[in-house]
Parts: structure tokens; sequence; C-alpha cells
């Protein structure tokens, strides 16, 4: 009786390759993901090491950090952080966390592992190009590593390396640092490229008979679109990053002010790759928490095709709205209110996604499983970060938060209360297709309400310190006599961060230990639609023998004419017609 | 059959294509890439513009600094390594073996000597003291700039953008040829191509006519104007 | 503590705050709407083992409503924002008579050139003071920013107002400053190392208290 049984046939071939082939360079995207998943990772940790010696300095300023003493003298005598060591910690948490963490847990990880599933590819379309973008990535990770040990330090102009304080070594104090970090920036760059380009061709290439486009799930187009921008956005910084290299290094004068370059030349080109990044850092999110919490209402996406709209609408306007990151540079203020005008039409887009997902979860029958948990306080938090930035949008009210803790505040919000949250609902809905075990529901349940508080009483208070005026990146706030009063506020912030970062040892330790002990995975453990679920857990090398046939949309949840309150793409009803090219045509 | 529909299908090469669009995946991946390539370049050429036209003072005239009669048969070298290119792909689209071969070298050839001028030209522009910084002292520029006929003011830029665009350019078109040797050696000779079945042909090409382009466009804005 | 934002010292503070209030009411509504929406869901339709979900793909009615709202409000907002910034930041906006002020930013400090008695810039009676803002109480300022090395933003609270000084850039910003008394400006763009500590002072002085501070500069020999 069970739909589930009339599934497609999953590969049966024994996978012989040599251990090299099959896990270090291998050109299956399933391995890849998982690659990228175990490198941000890390870099996640990492960032994460450097934001609690960002708290401690606010908290507890002139005091020595505990264990500080591991550090160099030339950054923390005594454990005492130097400013310029200061600067490192709050250029190279923004570094790590925006491009060695969200962007490849989101694309890195879920587009390599689920586009080729989720659409009923054997694999990405060019498999080799796919190993080189993750091996490309690895470098950049790994000269981006070492630039924190070098003897004069790490880049210290700010993850956005505003010129001309990053071209001019004798400005910023470092300068092997500096060139690292462009050439990182340029090696993953090139690596987001190649990854970009085999998203599109296979998402528009490869998918199987009867993936219509508005079929495919949302976390499929979300991921799509992403690509586009990455495609379109990250040459333009691998370009201006090669500049600033060269002018750190060959004495190019592209934005030496005094030779004639260009200041906010620099901005522009950030901006203009960066806004589109932003947005490269949210919408695989939304797609994947769109699926997430279809799954929890049991129920249909709310409004399916404004969703795929809204997704397009935002990637679309993600090229327009780069200049209200400039409201304050001097850029002359006509255009400042065209990019007020653009950046406002985004919340449009933005608030339909977040009705939609309250839609789906109306009249539901919602099951809090982890990734429902973890998708839900997505919806919540990402809310706060939008409706956050309405603020800065809004050119008059932009002067006064402009480059303080609003703005801390409101990356925070969207990034972890967004990004961050969507990925710990990812990581445990897909981690039996990843490794053939399912997560502890017990542990994702304590891991999960702590980080939600914690998250909160860190950030939250912020918004407060950036009305006050609180500017960003100033290594010790008690320099200022109207920022004193604060210093408890600063205090109250470090503590929770503490505590936040300590729960997320409860993450790391149900991840590992359900790694080796987790429960073995059923085929579909959350009686989900997606052709993924087709195949056994873990999904075998060369996914299926003969791609599925896909005969609806993905979110047929509660159909009434199915027997589960779940009607998986790939199973066919007595009505459904065949698409074309399904059996015995093109395989 | 119809004509109209048999002739179509005679024009439209025979490889297997993907069941999204009309292109094989290489050729698709190849026009996604070329879309980055557009960006990447888009960047650089763009900065150009910006830092001229906001210049604070007059850009040195064309042909000062610049040899224009050897980079504008450097030009017609790189266009003529394109037709031979075009000549490659209608010589194997019609099953021909031996005239694939030699339109395919005379691209290569076409492209290597491109690269060899450039780096005569760099050489050259080098001795005479332009330098990505600007112009070094004591050169034979940097007595133009001393007796005015080169403006001080903007010398630095003009360094800075010329030797980035060209460089990143002829950068593309080194890979080019690195690529087109691999696959005369590995596809062309072995006769691996077939009426069959040219894909390489048709995605390098696409490459080659896209350097190609941007030259054109680099020539125009950097050299002439 | 402050719990909300800091003192209104200039002419525009209460527009800006004013402003400030109303997006936080409109997207305190949506907050609300949200998130009461979202709890109100989890608990109602939380999991029953007699509960069956609603089949619905969607409402084209729902749908154009909550596009409309927020596409007409963000607009309204889009426009009223407008109004005031091109009353503080227009090029055009700078009142012609006021007092001008050259502020120069370098690592780490700010050199405030005064126009002298004359009040007109450039001229012989101008004099510099370091890391010390001085300003007449009740009339229009104005400060022409430039930097020597890396960009710096001028900051002060109190004003509410920001403005980043760019080399290779001359840029102005107004202000009219309304409550007399000591405040302090700060550098709200990264700027090095010493960023944290490139502070000045702010003095409000009423009129016959500023000539007299102006006169006082003059007299002591500060650096012309």
């Amino acid at each position: 009786m069970s739909s589930l049984a009339a599934a497609p046939v999953a590969h049966a071939h024994h996978d012989e390759r040599p251990f090299v082939r099959k896990y270090i360079f291998s050109t299956d995207h399933k391995i890849i993901g998982i690659q990228f998943l175990f490198l941000s990772l890390f870099f996640l940790f990492l960032g994460g090491i450097l934001a609690m010696q960002i708290r401690w300095q606010q908290g507890f300023p002139g005091q020595p950090m505990p264990g500080g003493g591991i550090l160099p003298e030339t950054m923390a005598p005594g454990g005492l952080l130097l400013p310029e060591y200061y600067i490192q910690l709050v250029t190279m948490h923004g570094t790590f966390m925006v491009f060695f963490a969200i962007m490849p847990l989101l694309v890195g990880v879920y587009a390599n592992f689920l586009i080729p599933l989720k659409i009923g590819a054997h694999d990405m379309a060019f498999p080799r190009v796919n190993m080189a973008s993750f091996w490309a990535a690895f470098l950049a990770g790994l000269v981006m590593f070492a630039s924190l040990f070098v003897p004069e330090g790490a880049a210290r102009a700010g993850w956005t390396m505003y010129a001309p304080l990053s071209a001019r070594p004798d400005l910023s104090g470092a300068g092997l640092g500096q060139q690292l970090w462009c050439v990182s920036i340029v090696l993953l760059g090139l690596s987001s490229i190649l990854g970009s380009l085999n998203y599109i061709t296979t998402v528009i290439n490869n998918r199987a008979p009867g993936m219509t486009w508005f079929r495919l799930p949302l976390s499929v187009w979300a991921l799509f679109v992403t690509a586009i921008l990455g495609l379109l956005a990250l040459p333009v910084l691998s370009g201006a990053a090669i500049m600033l290299l060269f002018d750190q290094t060959i004495g190019t004068h592209f934005f030496d002010a005094p030779a004639g370059g260009q200041v906010l030349l620099w901005q522009h080109l950030f901006w203009f790759f960066g806004h589109p990044e932003v947005y490269i850092l949210i919408l695989p999110a939304m797609g994947m928490v769109s699926d997430l919490i279809a799954n929890g209402s049991r129920k249909p996406i709310f409004g399916y095709h404004s969703m795929v709209f809204a997704i397009i609408a935002i990637g679309f306007l993600s090229w327009l709205v780069w200049g209200h990151h400039m409201f304050m540079s001097g850029m002359n203020p006509t255009l400042g209110s065209l990019f007020m005008v653009t950046t406002l039409v985004i919340a449009v887009p933005s608030a339909i996604k977040t009705f939609n997902w309250l839609g789906t979860m109306w009249r539901g029958d919602l099951h809090f499983h982890v990734p429902m948990l973890n998708a839900v306080a997505f919806v919540a938090m990402f809310v706060i970060g939008g409706l956050s930035g309405v603020f800065m949008a809004a050119t008059p009210v932009d002067m006064p938060i402009h480059d303080t803790y609003f703005i801390v505040a409101h990356i925070h919000y969207v990034l972890f209360g967004g990004s961050l949250f969507a990925l710990f609902g990812a990581i445990t809905f897909w981690f039996p297709k990843m490794f053939g075990r399912v997560m502890s529901e017990r542990w994702g349940k304590i891991h999960f309400w702590p980080t939600f508080v914690f998250f909160n009483l860190v950030f939250f208070p912020m918004h407060t310190l950036g009305m006050g005026g609180h500017m960003r990146r100033i290594y010790d706030p008690t320099v200022y006599e109207f920022l004193k009063p604060y210093q408890p506020m600063n205090r109250f912030i470090s503590l929770a961060a503490f505590a936040l970062f300590a729960t997320q040892f409860i993450f790391l330790a149900n991840f590992v230990w359900s790694l080796f002990r987790g429960k073995k995975a059923e085929q579909n453990p959350w009686r989900d639609n997606g052709l993924e679920w087709s195949l056994p857990s873990p999904a075998p090398h060369g996914n299926w023998e003969r791609v599925p046939t896909v005969y609806r949309g993905p979110y047929e949840f509660s159909h009434p004419q199915a027997v589960e309150d779940c009607l998986p793409q790939y199973v066919k009803l007595p009505g459904d017609p065949e698409p074309a090219g399904a059996k015995g045509a093109a395989g | 059959m119809t004509h109209a529909t048999a002739t179509a299908n005679a024009m439209r090469p025979p490889f297997p294509t993907e069941r999204g669009v009309e292109a094989y995946n290489t050729k698709l991946g190849m026009w996604v890439f070329l879309a980055s390539e557009v960006m990447f370049f888009t960047g650089l050429i763009g900065s150009y513009i910006v830092l001229r036209f906001g210049a604070p003072g007059e850009w040195a005239r064309p042909g000062i600094v610049l040899n224009i009669p050897v980079t504008a048969f450097n030009t017609f070298l790189l266009i003529c390594s394109s037709v031979s290119m075009v000549k490659a792909y209608a010589a194997i689209a019609d099953g021909n073996q031996k005239m694939l071969k030699v339109w395919f070298l005379l691209t290569i050839l076409g492209g290597a000597m491109f690269v060899g001028v450039q780096i005569y030209e760099y050489l050259h522009l080098v001795h005479s003291g332009f330098v990505p910084s600007g112009v070094r002292e004591g050169s034979e520029l940097a007595e133009r700039v001393a007796n005015g006929t080169l403006p001080a003011a903007t010398m630095g830029l003009y360094g800075s953008t010329f030797y980035t665009m060209t460089g990143f350019h002829g950068f593309h078109v080194t890979c080019g040829v690195v690529s087109m040797t691999y696959l005369f050696f590995r596809k062309v000779l072995p006769g691996k191509y077939t009426q069959q079945d040219y894909r390489g042909v048709e995605v390098v090409g696409l490459y080659w006519h896209f350097v190609d382009l941007v030259w054109i466009i680099l020539f125009t804005i950097v050299y002439l104007i | 503590m402050h719990w909300w934002l800091p003192l209104k010292g200039s002419t525009f503070a209460g527009e800006i705050d004013g402003l400030f209030t109303a997006i936080l009411i409109i997207t305190g509504i949506a907050f609300f709407v949200v998130e009461v929406g979202v709890i109100w869901f989890s608990v109602k339709y939380r999991h029953r083992p007699e509960r069956k979900a609603f089949y619905v793909h969607g409402s084209t009615t729902a749908e154009v409503v909550w596009t409309a709202i927020p596409a007409v409000t963000v607009i309204g907002l889009g426009v009223i924002s407008n109004h005031y910034w091109k009353q503080i930041k227009g090029r055009e906006s700078v009142p012609p008579d006021a007092y001008p002020i050259a502020i120069h930013a370098k690592q780490f400090e700010w050199q405030m050139t005064y126009p002298g008695p004359d009040a007109e810039p450039g001229t012989a009676d101008d004099f510099t003071v370091r890391n010390q803002l001085h300003v007449p109480l009740g009339r229009n300022v104005v400060v022409a920013l430039t930097a020597e090395d890396v960009i710096h933003s001028f900051w002060v609270p109190v004003f509410r107002v920001k403005q980043d000084a760019v080399p290779g850039m001359t840029i102005r910003a107004w202000f009219q400053p309304t409550v007399p008394g000591e405040y302090e400006l700060g550098c709200a763009e990264l700027c090095g190392m010493g960023h944290y500590k490139m502070r000045a002072r702010v003095f409000v002085h009423p009129p016959d208290e500023f000539d007299a501070w102006v006169k006082q500069q003059l007299e002591g020999g500060a650096e012309q």
C-alpha cells in the first residue's frame, strides 16, 4: 500500500574507486558537498573563536584575556589585546564568516549536495570542474588561514577592505597579511565562478523527465538564482581585489588619491559585488527553509509561484541597491535617493516570502522536529533583521545609525538569526542522506533553545548601543565619555556571547556523535516529497541507476488522493500523464 | 519529412543534446562562463572609464606612449586567428580532417604571435620608462613629462589601467593558446573530432571569439581614444 | 545608561528622530503581526493525532494584499525620507550664511580650521585647533571635510551628523546646534589601529561666548 514502495531504482554498482579518488579528489557532487561542509564548519568555528576575543575586549577592556597568553607578544602581551590585534580580529571574523563559513555552507555544501539529487541528475554537469571548485576554495581558505600567522599579522582594514587603508601598508601596518587577503579572495572568486557555472548548467540542462521549472523545489530555485548572482558578482570582486593587490605590490594608483586614483571606486566595486553577495548569503537559506516549513507543516507551500517570483525579484533588485552602503561616503546625495528607493522596494518580495511561510503554517499539521524548529526560528529572526534594514534604507535615519552597532545587530540578525538557523535546520534535515544516520532529535532541541535565547540576548541589545551612537570596530569604547554608561550592556552582551558560543559545542558533539553512533537512517525519515528521498541513505555514488520520472510539484503534502500525508514527486498516481522524455527516452 | 525540416536537421550538429535547452552541457557551460568573464572585464573597463574621466587633468594623447601601428598589426593578427578558427569549425563540420588541422594550427600560431608581440611591446614600453606605477624616473618618457609633452598628473593612472587591462587580456589569450595546443595534440591530430562530434572545437571557438571581441574593445578605448 | 536616542542637539535631530520613531512604529506593527502569527500558528496547529493539514496551494487575494500593503508603505516611506534627506544632505541644502569650519582628518586626529573674526575661510586670520570643535549656538555651521591619508568619518551623535572624510575629496556637511554644552566627536570609519582614540571634544557656545573664544584664540597665538 505504501506509495513509497514504488521508488525508482538506486545506483547499485559497488563503488570500487580507491580511497583517494573516492573521498579526497572526488568528483562526486555529494562527496564534494561533504568536503565543503567540513571545511566551512572549521571556519565557522574559527570565526566564532575570533568573535569571542572581540567580545572579551568589548566587555572587559584593559583586562588580560583568560588564555590570551598563548597569543604572540606582538599581538597580546600578557593576554592584553592590542588595538592592532583587535582590528585584525574584526577583519578576519567578518572575512571568515562571510566568505569561508556562511557562503560555502549554503552554496558549496547545499548547491552541490542538493541540486543533482533534487532535480534527478546523476551528477553535476562538469564533475571535474566541480572538484576544481572545491580545491580552489580549499586553497583560498589555506591562504587566508595562513595570513593569521605572518609576523605582522593578518589583514586589518575591516572585511570590506576599504581603500586606501587596505592599499597602504604604511598606514595600516600590515603588508603581507593584506596581500594574502587579496590572493585568497581571488582564489575564492575562481572557486565560486567554477561552482556557479556548474550549478547553472546542471539546473538548466540536466533535470529529470517531468521536472519542469515550476516543479523545482524552492531550494533549487533559490540556489539557481544564487548561482547566477555568484557568477556575475564574484568576478567584479576578483577584479577589484586584483587592483588592490597591484596597488599594494607593483605601485599602481587605482585607489591612490594623491596620484589621481579614486578612493570611492573601491567601495563601488566592492558593494556592486557586496550586495548580491548579501543575497547569496540569504537566498539559499530562504529556499531551504521553504522546503523545511512545508515538510514540518505537512502542507503545500503557500503561493509557490509568488515565492519563485519573489526569489527572482530579490535576485534582480540586488544589483540595483549597492549604493545604500555608501550613503555617508560622499557619494552624490541624489544617487542616494535612487538607491534608497530600490532598497525599500526589496522589502516587498521579502514580505511576500515571510507571509507565504506564515500561510504555509496556517491550518497545517505542525511537526516540530529540529529542522522545523530552526526553520520557524529563521522566519521569526529574519523578520527582525529585515525590518531593522528599513531604518538604514531610509537615508536620513541612516545618518545616525550608519557604522554603529545597529548595523552589527542587523547583519547578525540576518546572517546568524537567518542563515545560520536555516543551516542548523538544513544540516539536520539532510544529514541522513549525507551520512546514512540521523542526528539526535533530543540533543538537537537541547541545542536549539539556548541558542535561540542567547542569540537574542547577544544581538538585540546591540540595537540600543547603535541608537546611542556606539561606533563599530572601536577597540576600547570607554575612551568616549558618552559610551561609558553603556559598558554594563557591553559586558552583558559579552557574557551572553560566551554562553552562545559554549552552546554550539552541543551542536558539535551531536554532529560528531551522530556521524558515528547516530541511529541508522531509513530511506525517507522525514516523509518528504523530494527526489533525493527515493534513494537509500546515504545516497549511493552515481545516485540513480536510471533517473526518476517526475509527476508533480515538490510540496504535495496531505494530498487528498495520497494514502499518507506526503506524495513524493516520483510517485505516479493513476491519472498522472507520462511526461515527455520519460521511459526509454534519453536517460 | 519536409524539405525545410530536413535542411534544419542537416544544419544542426547531430550531437546528443541534454534535456534542457538546445545546447549540450559544455557549450552552455562556456556561455555561462563567458557571462562571468564579461563581468570581470566590465569591472576593469568600468574602472578605467571612471578613473580616466575623473582624472585630475588631461590624459596622454593617443600615439605618444603606445605604438599604434604595431598594435594595429597585432589586432589584425588576432582577428585573422578568429577567422581561421571559423574556418577550422567549418572544415570539421564538413568532415574535412586535413583542413581542420591546418586552420586549427594557424589559429594557435596567430594567438601565440599575438602574445609574442605583446611581450615585445611591454619590454619596449618598460625600456622607454612606462611602468605600471607611471613613468620611471630618469627615463626617456620622464623627459617628455618634464618638457610637457606628457601630462604628469595622469601618467600613474595611465600605467595602472593600461597594464592591468591589457595584461589580463594577454593572460586570457595565453590560456586560450595553451588549451588549444592541448586540444591540438590530444584531439585534433589523432583525428578524434569527427563530422558527428566536434564539440571541443565549437566550445574553444566560442572562447576564442570572446577574447578577440574583448581585444577590439580594449584596442579602441586604450590605444585609439 | 540611555535606552533611547541621545540628546537632540541640532535643528534636524528632531526630524530624524521622528522619522526613526515612525519607522519603528511601522516595522513594529509588521514585527508584531509576524511574530504573533508564528507563535499563534505554532501553538494552534501543532500536531495532534486527529489533525489533518488543510490541502491548499495559496490564495491570490492574500498574495495581492500582502504585496500591495508593503509596497504602498515603503514607497510612502521613501517619499517622506527623501524630503528630509534633500533638506539635510542635498548638495544645495547648505545654508549660504553658514559659519564655515574646515576639518582635516588624519591618523589619528582632527584639525579644525576656523575662519576667524571675518568668517571668511582662506584669509590671514584663520586659525587651526586640534581635536576641538567649537561652534556657535543657534547658527548654521558648515564643515568642509578633507582627509590626509585614509577614510575617516565625522560623527557627532548629538547633532545626528555623520559624514565620511575621503582622501581626494572635499565634502561639506551642515548643522545648526541648538543646545549649549560639551559633547563628543568620534571617528566612525575604521581608519587604522588608533581608530578608537580618534576623538575630539565639541563645544556649543552661546554667540557672545563663541566670539570671545575666537578672540581669545587669536590673542593666545594659536597657530595661524
